[in-house]
């Protein structure tokens, strides 16, 4: 920590300088840039400790002898159900993934609701019954939860926090300072599913899809993973928000390594690539809530491969790019004619353009 | 995905770029005139595969990137009044005014909302007539004849909550205003495909003419780009100039006539000034008389609002293609796309913010 940086937190006064942005932004809240800033210059300095600095998807803390993965996520998703799921079954998929993602069995989840009032209490059953199926269909249990209501207007029907805790099995270790060059990069199956599957049911933006959520629990997939290539495997993350593309800058950026991928080897749905080209967007940096990248030493490369693919969840898994020791940090793409670019983080949101 | 794909394959592009490598002879300056095509170009790596003696530069045809400050300030202030609804494009949403931008506005409690067609924006105003809604109405040929159907519905609904910000502007007075710079280090150019897909090409033809260059209208798709850019340098290299057409999947010479007479009806020509550039006469779009009722700059009465470009930013030479974004001192510096000094680093179109995303070494 810089000095200055350490003076300002010592002082109680905000180390964002007021004239970047005084007030919060959607774009503060979507993974890009502005993200970034929040996480590197809020919140890793004012919580300061070495669990917190791993940047991980959730912390591994020792606890009498053994690992346990610990992960918190909200969940403010818009409209409240949608094609394939709801945010009931999603907010526990997507805890249970993060400690996956930790190389943890996923063990108790905790449930933080806060509703709006004049939410149909139908609508609370609905999604607390789909949240007991996702848990059961996860092996994990809900076993601590909190209410809260807030007045009409001031939520979007429903908010909901999960939290969990999970056991890293003896020998496991999945951080993003283990990738080393050579690692390939492999993702369990076509992106950007979820993120156009909730688009699709958008208040003005319908439009006419068969596209479900891709939302789904991930620990049956890694561990099996796990079991097979162990320690080969390195990293493990699940390109949520921000997608593939700003997730593989968080691995570059921690580990330190540059990342190289083809364009033409990454899974995209026909159906997701229409409404990607028809909206403006680039499904690189569309949201997925059933996927996992997987950074895998060389030579268990094509046996992780030939794992996932044996997952129900991993039957279209591809080899997409390999970790390099060049220009570190940074994200490049081969792209389908050929030529290279690189792969950004984004500043805010995607915005549609304007033809 | 069909019709796409084929236009994005290695092999024929490879093709294509050794075809311009066997053609080209001497050294070219080309422009290609549509943000979008200079994304296509940096994204897919077509400016690695062309040989060193052809440039490229980008031209103005950013709308977000040459809509002036003022008109953003303009913007910002009508959002900003109470029980206003604003509707815009979405990547009009963070371009910077001289204080804050729309998404700022929003988040400021701003009622602030974003479309895929100006018809929802109409919609809206019939859905809350207790409210003022206003549609920011920027972009080129392109998007004039929805914006202009937009305001054509909304005078047969009778619909007195409906306005326009009107700051549309037009690609052949800007083509000219680049020739006739005594600085001008353009050649040849790649037209605007969509542009062309509304107004045809017949108005290339007279500026081909007199500045005796080759004018090639052409797609987006990364195979449209090399084989446009092909027909221009062999163009250049055998000394013809005039208008040619790579697009002839979606262009005609009289375009879309449907498009132009909802044109001719809801707007008439003006001068307009552009970002970065100054006035130029006869370059945009205003309102028709008939249609003045829809005009949100006199509604708000915000046309006393003007603004002054921040001093350090070269866009106007960017956006002539006078010099690339790397030339420029503030470029990844001080400029960076959360905090631009100018649009070209703010619009998802624009040429600084290209070279940011994909080329930053």
């Amino acid at each position: 920590m810089s000095d200055d940086l350490g003076d300002k937190l010592a002082a109680g006064t905000c180390p964002i300088p007021i004239s970047d942005y005084p007030t919060i932004l959607m774009a503060h809240g979507g993974g890009g840039r502005l993200t970034q800033m929040l996480v590197d210059k809020l919140f890793v300095p004012a919580f300061d400790n070495p669990a917190l600095k791993e940047l991980h998807d959730g912390a591994v803390l020792e606890v009498g002898g053994s690992r346990i993965a610990f992960s918190t996520d909200s969940f403010v998703i818009h409209p409240l159900f949608f094609p394939g799921g709801d945010i009931g079954s999603l907010s526990v998929h997507g805890t249970v993934n993060d400690l996956a993602m930790c190389g943890a069995r996923p063990m108790a989840l905790s449930v933080g609701l806060i509703v709006e009032e004049g939410l149909p209490i139908d609508d609370l059953w609905r999604i607390v019954r789909s949240m007991e199926a996702a848990a059961k269909a996860s092996g994990v249990s809900i076993v601590t939860g909190d209410t809260k209501v807030v007045d009409r207007g001031k939520g979007d029907g429903l908010f909901i926090n999960v939290s969990g805790i999970g056991l890293v099995p003896p020998g496991v270790v999945i951080s993003p300072r283990r990738a080393r060059p050579g690692d390939r990069v492999l993702v369990s199956g076509p992106i950007a599913v979820h993120g156009v599957a909730i688009l699709s049911v958008r208040e003005g933006l319908r439009f006419e899809t068969t596209l479900k959520t891709d939302s789904a629990p991930l620990n049956g997939m890694v561990e099996a993973l796990l079991a097979a290539a162990g320690d080969a495997v390195h990293v493990l993350r699940d390109p949520t928000r921000g997608g593939v593309a700003t997730t593989l800058n968080e691995i570059a950026r921690q580990g330190n390594v540059g990342i190289r991928l083809e364009e033409t080897a990454i899974p995209v749905d026909e159906e997701v690539r229409g409404a990607c080209e028809i909206l403006g967007l680039d499904p690189l940096y569309v949201a997925n809530e059933g996927k996992c990248l997987v950074l895998v030493d060389p030579a268990s490369a094509d046996a992780a491969l030939a794992v996932l693919r044996a997952h129900p969840l991993g039957v279209r898994a591809a080899m997409i790019g390999e970790v390099t020791g060049d220009h570190p940090g940074k994200v490049f793409l081969k792209s389908r004619i050929g030529g290279q670019r690189m792969l950004d983080l984004l500043t805010g949101e995607q915005l549609p353009r304007i033809c | 995905m069909k019709y796409v794909d084929e236009y994005r394959e290695e092999a024929s592009a490879r093709k294509m770029a050794g075809l311009i490598n066997k053609t080209v002879k001497n050294p070219w300056t080309v422009m290609e005139i549509c943000g979008g095509q200079t994304h296509t170009l940096l994204r897919s790596g077509i400016d690695q595969m062309l040989p060193e003696l052809v440039t490229l530069v980008h031209g103005p045809g950013c709308p977000v990137c040459v809509t002036p400050l003022e008109m953003i300030d303009r913007a910002i202030a009508i959002a900003q009044r109470p029980g206003t609804i604003f509707v815009s494009f979405g990547d009009m949403m963070r371009v910077p005014g001289s204080r804050m931008d729309l998404l700022s506005v929003k988040a400021r409690g701003g009622d602030v909302r974003m479309v895929y067609s100006p018809l929802d924006a109409v919609k809206m105003a019939a859905e809350h007539p207790d409210r003022e809604v206003v549609f920011f109405a920027v972009g080129f040929e392109t998007t004039a004849p929805a914006n202009a159907t937009a305001v054509y519905e909304a005078k047969r609904l009778g619909l007195s909550n409906f306005s326009i910000l009107c700051s549309h502007v037009l690609v052949p007075p800007a083509m000219e205003a680049i020739l006739s710079s005594p600085d001008n280090r353009v050649q040849g150019f790649l037209a605007a495909g969509h542009v062309c897909t509304v107004m045809g090409y017949r108005e290339y033809e007279p500026i081909a003419e007199k500045y005796r260059i080759p004018v090639v209208v052409t797609g987006f798709e990364p195979l449209d780009l090399l084989h446009g850019l092909q027909m221009a340098l062999t163009a250049l290299e055998e000394g013809r100039h005039g208008v040619e057409n790579q697009y002839t999947r979606s262009v005609t010479r009289d375009g879309n006539l449907p498009a132009q007479k909802i044109l001719a009806e809801v707007f008439e020509v003006c001068d307009r000034p552009w970002r970065g550039i100054g006035v130029i006469p006869k370059s945009g779009y205003r309102l028709r008389e008939e249609y003045a009722a829809f005009d949100a700059s006199r509604r708000f009465d915000v046309e006393g609002i003007t603004a002054e470009e921040p001093k350090v930013c070269i866009a106007g030479a960017i956006l002539q293609g006078l010099k690339k974004p790397g030339e420029c001192p503030a470029f990844g510096r001080e400029c960076t796309p959360e905090h631009p000094l100018g649009a070209p680093m703010v619009s998802s179109e624009g040429a600084c913010s290209a070279y940011y995303q994909y080329r930053r070494s």
